[in-house]
């Protein structure tokens, strides 16, 4: 059987640095299978998270030879094996210990974006009657499993930790999801232009690269919000209403 | 004497999967307390992998469904040993749950019509579960998820509870530890609702996470609850077989549904040839009438490949045994083959399956709209579990209650695809609400602190001993039950799982974990055995005692079905004396209207 080496970041919030370890490989194994062999064989202590190993559930996220993926949906053979692989914990985020980074910044953050709303019901059985071209136009961002890699890579997050000031593209995406809900009628342009602080994102696009789920983050969902928020404020004669309005 | 943090709450739920956020929903709304517990983060449950859909009779697709055809499904596919009166609950409230999670905010593929579009499942007579493409679970979780955050509920996301308390009979709280630093956590409840999942992690291939390693059965079988229905171990019959590293992992049985054949490797639909009896007049004798109940032909019988998964499953495991297979052990899945009747089959299959598309093409470099899959079976689910009220969802032990995959009653001897989500949805609310109800007219009980500290200290010996490593017990306890209890059981070798049990229990207090309490998955899998070790023995003598072969459950050395032992549910408890005690228990007499609706659907 072939080897090949993993180069793991061990460590918590006080410190840490990579170690080797080298182990078998087999046909075709993900980097969560090496991370398994090497924590069953050699670190029986080391921390990682997983859940599904169907990149279903978004837990396993890391920088796999610095590039931010999901461990159980890369596999070997996508990888040089003749250099070690290096595995890192996620930046953006406190470090718990070796791959576990502090992510309940982001369960902090979504209660503060405001909920679903509907419109009253269609029918007097109190359902409704969505067409599915509706449906479907929404899906993409539905389709998240909050993996926060698209946090890890933002600019804004990871190297200006504007974490107070910014809600980060998984935030646009789900506020978009919502402003977008073919039932939802609450307004959401207010809070997405102070408190989330949407006018921070420049659109470098790195969070769509690396979104696993393929969602389009910033064309589909933070540029169309942008437009909103820009429809309501700054649009010439709204201003003057709101002037005048006072 | 080591620390730990307090929280008091009137209800306690354990699990925020799709049973326990809707629990913790509805406990709240009836104005208590209410706090969660989680093994991993929000929204990673299990229920987040739901695929297929979520059954409920809202007969948007076929007018002819009602909630005793749903019922009679049910009670078929469970071969007559589901609680008739759960089966009947969630029959008729499993629509409102569906529209009430549309209220909040999930959204559904569509009819022409825009109302919620139903698909068909094995089992099921019409077309009857809502969905949402292939990632139906991702949508419920998220939908729950993101209503229970609005509600005022506390959740303690990645800690464990270990042990639950008792004071005077009755639940007082549970006992756990969070994992970032390995503080323990003391939490006083007046209720607690088990809703911990399954058991999947007690064999080697399975379609199931770390987490399901059976705690909430442990944690009630310790607190002195009975269980019940265990030998009932679900085998999907489609999994994964190839590259090995993701042997297991699922392949939902929408694939079925949407026209994917079973094929041997001399390239014949096998699943024709074993139809059961019971199932003939409901099952199509040709492929050309498979393929149109597919596509939404109402005069159309379901293809074999459709039947329970338990059948399917076995006619996999003889083809493979017989020499029929594929080359890594398994058989072929073939959806593309449809593209000789559909135009554009590979972007209608991209779009009803997904994320089968992705997993296949990710994982193990296969064109699922070109080629056909190697699938076979892979354990992913359990029926039995705790003994409920069906009504409450009280277990024996006063203000402990149950829901979800970890509660029996409702599958019987097999669980139909979609017939979970509903259940958890059902039977969720129902257990939230009556906590609530029993945190209100009960006081708060006393937790007793001495041995709150012999729990912890327990929990912290494997830092103080030399030995071997815990993962490698796991490895060994999954290859015993995968070998010998498995999807064809007999006497013998469920003897010899008996005694490798005992040894790996005796193992199992011997292990050792290296380094300290932060995230230290050594010693999470450590302490996570002892329940597997007790699930194992379990499934093990409740199959034992089955004497025969029914629904998931087949015996090589009974493999008929014995009339009275299925009258019979097996219960297993723990006596006075600590010792395992496993009976039969006649099943509770159903209704004549009941019975008439069985016997009119047959
Ligand atoms: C791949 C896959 C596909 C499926 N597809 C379908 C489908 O299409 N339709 C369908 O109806 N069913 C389906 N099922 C079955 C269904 O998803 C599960 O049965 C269901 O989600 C279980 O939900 P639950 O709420 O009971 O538990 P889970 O969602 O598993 O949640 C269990 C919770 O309990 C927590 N927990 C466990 N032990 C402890 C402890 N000791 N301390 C604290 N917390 C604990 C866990 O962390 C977790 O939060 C599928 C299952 C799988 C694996
Ligand atoms: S496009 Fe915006 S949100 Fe995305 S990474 Fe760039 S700055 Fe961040
Ligand atoms: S938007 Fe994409 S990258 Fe961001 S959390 Fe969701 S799935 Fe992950
Ligand atoms: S383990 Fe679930 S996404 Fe990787």
């Amino acid at each position: 059987m072939p080897s090949a080496t993993f180069r793991i970041w061990r460590g918590n919030g006080d410190g840490g640095d990579f170690r080797d370890y080298t182990i078998d490989v087999s046909p075709g194994m993900v980097v969560l299978d090496a991370v398994h062999r090497i924590q069953a064989e050699q670190a029986n202590d080391l921390a990682v998270r997983w859940n599904c190993k169907a990149g279903k559930c978004g837990s396993c996220s890391a920088e796999i030879n610095g590039n931010p993926r999901l461990m159980c949906m890369t596999r070997l053979s996508s990888l040089p094996l003749e250099a070690p692989v290096t595995i890192e914990p996620m930046k953006a985020f406190p470090l718990i210990k070796d791959l576990v980074t502090d992510v309940s910044w982001n369960y902090r953050v979504k209660p503060n974006i405001k909920p679903f709303k509907p419109r009253p019901p269609d029918a007097a059985d109190g359902t409704w009657r969505i067409a599915e071209s509706d449906v479907d136009r929404v899906q993409e961002f539905r389709k998240c499993i909050e993996c926060y890699l698209c946090q890890d890579v933002c600019h804004v997050l990871r190297e200006h930790n504007l974490h107070n000031q910014f809600v980060g593209p998984r935030f646009l995406v789900y506020a978009a999801a919502l402003e977008m809900h073919p039932l939802d009628i609450e307004n959401r342009a207010p809070e997405l232009r102070r408190e989330h602080g949407i006018g921070f994102c420049n659109i470098t696009k790195c969070c769509t690269k690396v979104c696993p789920e393929g969602i389009t983050i910033t064309d589909n969902a933070i540029i169309p919000l942008k437009e909103r928020v820009v429809d309501q404020y700054f649009d010439p004669l709204r201003k003057l209403f709101r002037i005048f309005g006072k | 004497m080591p620390e730990y943090q307090t929280h008091d709450y009137d209800v306690l739920v354990i699990g925020a999967g799709g049973a326990g956020l809707r629990a913790a929903i509805e406990a709240s709304a009836n104005g208590v307390r209410v706090g969660v517990v989680t093994k991993s983060l929000l929204g990673k449950a299990h229920t987040v992998m739901a695929e297929g859909g979520i059954a409920a009779v809202m007969a948007n697709v076929d007018e002819r469904d009602n909630w005793k055809v749903h019922f009679a499904d049910t009670m078929r596919g469970g071969q007559y040993l589901n609680n008739w009166r759960m089966a009947e609950l969630h029959a008729k409230e499993a629509p409102d749950r569906v529209r009430e999670l549309e209220a909040w905010g999930a959204l559904f593929d569509r009819t022409q019509d825009g109302r919620i579009l139903q698909r068909n499942f094995g089992g099921h007579r019409y077309p009857r579960l809502a969905h949402v493409g292939d990632r139906t679970g991702l949508e419920m979780i998220r939908t729950l998820q993101d209503h229970g955050i609005h509600r005022g509920i506390e959740v303690h996301m990645e800690s464990t509870v270990l042990s639950l308390l008792k004071d005077d009979g009755r639940i007082s709280g549970a006992f756990g530890y969070e994992r970032e630093r390995g503080r323990f956590l003391l939490f006083r409840a007046r209720a607690v609702v088990l809703a911990t999942g399954g058991i999947g992690r007690a064999y080697k291939i399975t379609s199931n996470s770390w987490e399901y390693t059976g705690d909430g059965h442990a944690l009630a079988y310790d607190a002195g609850a009975s269980l019940m229905d265990m030998e009932f171990v679900q085998f999907h019959p489609t999994g994964m077989v190839w590259p090995p590293s993701v042997r297991g992992i699922l392949v939902t049985e929408g694939v079925r549904g949407e026209g994917g054949v079973l094929k041997n490797n001399q390239g014949r639909r096998f699943m024709f040839d074993d139809i059961p009896e019971n199932y003939r007049s409901q099952t199509a004798d040709n492929e050309d009438e498979g393929w149109r109940y597919t596509q939404g032909d109402r005069n159309a019988r379901r293809p074999p490949e459709l039947l329970t998964r338990d059948h399917v499953a076995r006619c996999i495991v003889r083809e493979v045994r017989e020499g029929r297979g594929s080359a890594h052990d398994g058989v072929f899945l073939d959806i593309a083959w449809i593209k000789d009747r559909i135009p554009n089959s590979a972007a209608h299959i991209k779009r009803k399956l997904p994320s089968m598309y992705h997993q296949f093409k990710q994982l193990a470099d296969i064109d699922i709209t070109e080629e056909p899959m190697e699938v076979g079976p892979t354990t992913h689910y359990m029926m039995g579990g705790v003994r409920v009220d069906p009504d409450t969802q009280m277990s024996d032990v006063p203000g402990l209650f149950a829901a979800g995959e970890c509660a029996a009653g409702l599958h019987g001897a097999n669980r139909l695809g979609g017939n979970s989500l509903s259940d958890l949805l059902v039977f969720g609310k129902r257990a939230g609400e009556y906590a609530a109800e029993f945190a209100k007219e009960n006081g708060t009980p006393a937790v007793d602190s001495d041995e709150i500290s012999a729990k912890a200290q327990q929990a912290l010996a494997p830092f103080e001993r030399t030995g071997e490593n815990p993962y490698q017990v796991q490895h060994d306890l999954q290859e015993t039950m995968q070998k010998l209890v498995g999807i064809v059981r007999s006497e013998e070798e469920m003897q010899q799982a008996l005694i490798t049990l005992r040894e790996l229990e005796h193992r199992a207090t011997k292990v050792a974990v290296p380094g300290n309490r932060e995230y230290n998955s050594a010693w999470h899998t450590a302490l996570d055995l002892r329940n597997l070790l007790t699930v194992s023995q379990i499934i093990t003598r409740a199959a034992i005692l089955r004497k025969e072969s029914r629904g998931a459950h087949f015996r090589e050395d009974y493999p008929w079905k014995d009339d009275a032992t299925g009258r019979c549910n097996i219960l297993v408890r723990r006596n006075a004396a600590g010792e395992m005690q496993v009976m039969q228990e006649p099943l509770p007499e159903l209704p004549s209207e009941l019975k008439q609706i069985i016997e009119d659907m047959k």
